[in-house]
């Protein structure tokens, strides 16, 4: 499925793009724009083709690893995107490494004390995590950091490996953001998958013939509730995705997401069209993947 | 019904969103009468005037009371959550009506439309939709609307193909009652629990995409009281002028925080498994 699907998203994204209202060589040059500058952009970007053909021209183009060029920029559009998304690539890791930490435990352990108080705390936790989108905790985070502790996020980007002190620096306060807003969905899944394992009868078996709690949680629950955990983190990792572009706008980080952005208030439509393909082929890929490990976990499981 | 409401009084977190939702939504609807001024009415001599007894939320940069421009927010924010989440889940609920039911090729036309629109993160989707339209509050609700729309299509179809198997519709087709009539008066009824509890979970997120859309000047445009733009434009300057962000950030993370215990609860309530 996934190569219908991937061919499904890049009509879909070359279509969206050529039904916007208006001529797009006038938005891009401005109502000043000479007859002959609108003819010349419209021959450069092929814009003059019948629409089958452009579509046909970019799909053959991003098959061999060409995106095109920027329409307000003239740079090539896939080495911008590759540049960009390792800081996005880097963000998202951190911010799902540091989701996981707080999620699975606290997950277990609200399953595991199911209906007292301490379930009852990290159940509302978690729907509040949920419920706070990630524009309003970052602006707030800064706020308070800059009130309480007059600091200021440091802008710009440094490599990890030019400098990864400054690199962890930068990227850290936006991934905390992300990965808590990732948290709370994710805890909420471990809780109500390890209290659905917890009743079955291998688990009433495993506790009959002496096991210790810790091994009925982390050898037999656990590993048994991973399937809907993995379901919810791969949704959850698209999530993180498209939050990137709206937490790399508040910190200013170069990323994919500000690409994006930026794209699309400049009407940019080569570069919108290349990252969004990028980034909805990074999404399925990963779902891809998530699918490739339900059947590590539940050998039952087989892709034929 | 009855049985509904007895269930929803003992669930008191439930009980406790609902009461939430329910006085977002008054705000919402009594804005004129609940606001002292007007959302762009300026006092130009009381411009970033920290919370006092003539503005209880303070005012921001061109003297807006923000008490009165969080109340008018919270009626964008339900015309945006009820008709985005309205067509969301109006064409969800046809295409899932039609690929359950008839199956097949039309059913697999729907479906892999329906993956495609999966296959971007869902802000991503809104962000390059509304970049089609321009932005502006309608094109945003359609936007979220598009956005929301496989998630019914999937719930509702996945319903369909199980209430399908049941004798009383194979009973309905033997007897030669029309499609259309199955579809409207056996299928749909028995559908309706998982399809209410996604409108609820669909109007926090709809309520969310919509005030981030804001948040990055592409969803409602100034000076309309939206709660996105409201924390967008308050960044400059929040660190003198703190109130300016907090009481837009609480009034969303409220709203949505009431709906998703809403939802929560009536997930439970409905659910006949949990009954």
């Amino acid at each position: 499925m996934l190569i219908p699907v991937l061919f499904g998203v890049s009509l879909f994204i070359f279509f969206v793009m050529r039904v916007v209202p208006g001529d797009v060589a006038q938005t891009i040059l401005g109502t000043d724009a000479t007859p002959a500058s609108l003819k010349q952009l419209r021959e450069n970007f092929g814009l003059d083709l019948p629409l089958y053909q452009q579509y046909l021209n970019w799909m053959g183009g991003v098959l061999t690893g060409d995106f095109g060029e920027s329409m307000r920029t003239g740079k090539a559009v896939l080495p911008d995107i590759l540049n960009r998304f390792k800081l996005t690539f880097e963000l998202t890791l951190i911010a799902a490494v540091i989701s996981w930490i707080i999620s699975i435990p606290l997950g277990i352990i609200a399953a595991t004390k199911r209906n007292s108080k301490t379930d009852f705390s990290l159940r509302v936790v978690s729907l509040l995590g949920v419920s706070v989108p990630t524009f309003a905790l970052a602006t707030v985070l800064i706020l308070i950091l800059s009130l309480f502790f007059s600091y200021s996020p440091p802008v710009g980007y440094v490599g990890f490996f030019e400098n990864p002190i400054k690199n962890l620096e930068i990227i850290i306060l936006p991934a905390i953001v992300l990965g808590t807003s990732m948290a709370g969905a994710v805890m909420r899944m471990t809780r109500s998958s390890i209290l659905e394992i917890l009743r079955q009868d291998f688990i009433r078996t495993i506790r009959a013939k002496g096991a210790k709690e810790k091994v009925v949680i982390f050898q037999h629950a656990l590993k048994n509730a991973m399937i809907p955990i993995l379901t919810i983190i791969g949704l959850q990792i698209g999530t993180l995705l498209g939050g990137t572009v709206i937490i790399e706008q508040i910190f200013s980080l170069p990323g994919l997401g500000q690409l994006v952005l930026t794209a699309i208030t400049q009407r940019d439509f080569v570069v919108v069209q290349g990252a969004v393909l990028f980034i909805a082929f990074i999404f399925v890929m990963i779902n891809l993947l998530v699918d490739v490990l339900y059947s590590y976990l539940d050998p039952r499981i087989s892709y034929k | 019904m009855k049985s509904f409401w007895k269930r929803l009084k003992n669930d008191k977190v439930g009980l406790i969103g609902c009461i939430g939702v329910l006085l977002v939504v008054i705000f919402g609807l009594l804005a004129p009468a609940i606001a002292p001024y007007r959302p762009e009415q300026m006092f130009t001599e009381h411009t970033m005037q920290s919370p006092n007894g003539k503005f209880i939320f303070g005012t921001d940069e061109f003297g807006r009371d923000i008490f009165t421009r969080i109340v008018y927010g919270a009626k964008v924010s339900l015309q945006v959550g009820l008709i985005a989440v309205g067509i969301g889940a109006i064409g969800g609920l046809v295409f899932g009506l039609i690929a359950g039911y008839f199956q097949g090729i039309v059913d697999q036309v729907i479906m892999r439309v329906m993956d495609v629109l999966f296959a971007f993160p869902d802000i991503l989707l809104a962000l390059t939709i509304v970049a089609v339209l321009g932005p502006s509050l309608t094109n945003t609700m359609i936007a979220i609307g598009i956005v929301f729309m496989p998630v019914f299509t999937r719930i509702v179809r996945g319903s369909v193909i199980s209430v399908k198997e049941n004798e009383y519709i194979t009973n309905a087709v033997a007897i030669g009652v029309s499609p259309f009539t199955i579809i409207f008066r056996h299928i749909t009824p028995n559908i309706m629990a998982p399809f209410i509890v996604q409108v609820t979970l669909g109007l926090s997120g709809a309520i969310l995409t919509e005030a981030a859309l804001s948040f990055l000047g592409l969803g409602v445009q100034p000076p309309n009281p939206s709660w996105g733009v409201m924390l967008n434009a308050s960044r400059t300057y929040m660190e003198f002028a703190p109130w300016t962000i907090l009481f837009p950030a609480g009034a969303i993370v409220f709203t949505i925080f009431c709906f998703n215990l809403f939802g929560d609860s009536l997930r439970d309530i409905l659910d006949p498994q949990l009954k």
